[in-house]
């Protein structure tokens, strides 16, 4: 009997297909439900999502409310300390917006990058500092927003622990009781790169930067999607609701060419303890599975993720590569600071560019952005801080969007 | 024939007690059965995992090794593979729900508390880290970028490290500004309630079975600033 081939255009237009996914045939709980069960039951406080919120469909079809303003802003420990553009970037574009947030000192990391590279932690401990954050934005009345991509994966693993075993939760209670704060678990736990998706029409209005000529190749961040799964954005106007919809979402409404490669679901190669103690692994997966993959396949002007660890490893593995004479050199940024650029954000002041390693230059050329001109104002406010004239930036000086030639 | 016996035991030095007894303690965890459902060996999670690529790492070997109760090839494992896993979870699109990345996690953590050789080996280089994570509550911070730290991220590591001061003071977020030492600026309340964390759950005590020095250091820095506020 012949075999029928089914020709690969065929295939591709299938697959291509909006996929609609009915919430009561979801494959998992829905862990909000059994939350909200163990507050009933008086074992913890749910902390709800504020208004105004949006919801958005996430991956089996249920909705999740993402909070527009009062959120407690949860940094990231790798964006601050080593691309503190990305973190600005998030606050620049609440500022724009004139939204209610808050920027916390009661707030600890998550230790989730310790916990994956050295496991030198426990459930417990690990369940206490998520509570211990929680719980502070809770008693300052504002909802936590994640900015780490590592965080929001963690929390959600420890969530369910936190859920499904009640030798876990009984210590959370203890610890938190020693410490004087409530048990509080909110009802979602919410990355910042989903308010840039519900955003982003918002952020599509007050576009200054013309990015239509523009092609990015979107890196989705494994700890977004890859952990407890359901609860990450998907949208069948977006890759047919088979690829969460974060980052690409915004970049189409910016008029960006999202172009696709065939890697997009490798990991970007960060690997935890090997970005800070075994980078020849970091280096090697980075270049070969992901950078040189694009530069062959689409030959992106940048890569867009939506991690802290996706940036730093994409964008600082490439020096050693070009010396190697790899297919290198496609500059990095997050959604955010894409966004922020787009609105008019100093590219230094704001994006903190100078933080990255890969060129950025041709980027900024291509976008018609004169970056040694701010790059020049960038050098006198380093100099009046040099000379005592003032303690440091301010958003006083950094509020301001650039004048961009039409 | 067993196939399991087929194969040399390459620590048979090891006495088999003492494998079971490791063994029993990641099973024993009560998130192991929220990780492991059995394996049909379809090799999905080796496909996508990014240290198969890379290293001799096979998350599919460790699933079954897990399933089956392999003890001699779960020491194998515990002693040699677990540190190259990428902590991805690329794994968990296993069509039995498995998470082999969770897997790793568990065993590490088992290596770990029991100060095992080759994890105190392996995280060796890895001490200033935990020494920042632990007082700090950052895994990273500004000061931690010295070019002899990161010397294949190019120049621009030497140009940050020669400005820092400047530079972290250039940036408009409030609780970063001029923070080089913790990647933002964390209330001692914070940081107290912390270290509380850590002896409450006994957290302190799993750095001292890898790293003796520098448990004594956190143990002093923190037992003072907790006696102080007492």
């Amino acid at each position: 009997m012949a075999t029928a081939f089914v020709p690969l255009d065929e295939i591709m237009e299938r697959k291509s297909r909006p996929v609609l996914r009915d919430p009561t045939e979801a494959p998992t709980h829905d862990l909000r439900e059994e939350l909200f069960e163990l507050e009933a039951k008086g074992e913890i406080i749910v902390h709800r999502v504020p208004e105004p919120y949006v919801e958005v469909m996430t991956k089996f079809g249920r909705k999740k409310k993402i909070p527009i303003e009062h959120t407690w802003h949860h940094k990231s420990c790798g964006q601050c300390g080593h691309i503190p553009g990305y973190s600005a970037s998030i606050f620049w574009l609440h500022r724009q917006f004139e939204l209610d947030y808050v920027d916390p000192t009661d707030q600890t990391s998550c230790t989730g990058w310790n916990y994956y590279a050295s496991a030198t932690s426990n459930a417990v401990a690990q369940i206490a500092v998520m509570c211990r954050n929680f719980a502070a934005a809770y008693e300052l009345g504002y909802y936590p927003l994640i900015h780490c991509g590592t965080s929001y994966g963690h929390y959600k693993e420890v969530r369910e622990q936190l859920i499904h075993h009640k030798e876990l939760r009984d210590e959370a209670r203890r610890l938190m009781d020693k410490l004087g704060k409530p048990l509080v678990v909110p009802e979602e736990i919410v990355h910042y790169s989903e308010w840039v998706h519900v955003m982003r029409h918002r952020i599509a209005e007050r576009q200054v930067v013309d990015m239509s000529h523009l092609t990015a190749c979107v890196h989705p961040a494994c700890h977004y999607y890859k952990i407890v799964a359901e609860d990450a954005i998907y949208d069948p106007e977006i890759y047919g609701a088979q690829r969460t919809a974060t980052v690409t979402g915004l970049l189409e409404a910016l008029g960006i060419n999202v172009a696709d490669y065939s890697t997009w679901f490798d990991c970007c190669g960060f690997g935890f303890r090997h970005i800070l103690v075994q980078r020849d692994f970091t280096r090697s997966f980075a270049v070969l599975r992901k950078i040189e993959v694009m530069k062959t396949e689409v030959n992106p002007d940048m890569v867009v993720t939506h991690d802290t660890g996706c940036v730093t490893t994409l964008d600082k593995s490439q020096f050693a590569a070009k010396a190697h004479n790899r297919k290198v050199g496609v500059p990095v940024l997050s959604d955010a600071q894409v966004a922020a650029l787009a609105m008019g954000a100093h590219p230094f002041r704001v994006l903190q560019l100078h933080w990255h390693s890969t060129d950025w230059r041709p980027l900024l050329e291509k976008l018609g952005i004169d970056w040694e001109k701010y790059w020049e104002e960038f050098q006198e406010d380093l100099e009046a801080i040099r000379r005592g004239e003032k303690p440091g930036l301010t958003w006083e000086d950094a509020d301001e969007p650039i004048a961009v030639a039409a | 024939m067993d196939w399991v016996s087929t194969k040399p035991d390459k620590y048979a030095d090891v006495p088999y007690e003492e494998k079971l007894r490791l063994f029993l303690e990641v099973k024993n965890d009560p998130r192991y059965e929220d990780f492991l459902y059995g394996c049909y060996e379809c090799g999905i999670c080796v496909s996508a995992c990014p240290s198969a690529r890379f290293y001799d790492f096979s998350p599919r070997v460790i699933a079954q090794a897990m399933a089956r109760e392999d003890v001699d090839r779960f020491y194998e494992i515990l002693v040699e593979d677990i540190w190259n896993c990428a902590q991805c979870f690329s794994c968990v699109r296993c069509p039995r729900q498995n998470n082999p990345g969770g897997l790793v996690t568990l065993i590490r953590e088992v290596a770990v508390r029991n100060g095992l050789k080759e994890a105190r080996d392996v995280l060796q280089g890895y001490s200033r880290v935990i020494y920042k994570v632990m007082l700090k509550g950052n895994q990273v911070s500004p000061d931690m970028l010295q070019p002899d730290f990161f010397p294949d991220w190019g120049p621009w590591v030497r140009e940050f490290s020669e400005n820092m001061d400047v530079w972290r003071r250039a940036i408009p977020v409030d609780t970063l500004r001029g923070v080089t030492d913790a990647a933002w600026r964390t209330d001692e309340k914070t940081l107290l309630e912390l270290y509380t964390i850590w002896f409450e759950t006994n957290n302190i005590d799993i750095i001292q079975e890898v790293d003796e020095g520098l448990y004594e250091l956190l143990l002093d820095v923190m037992e003072e600033a907790l006696e102080e506020v007492a």
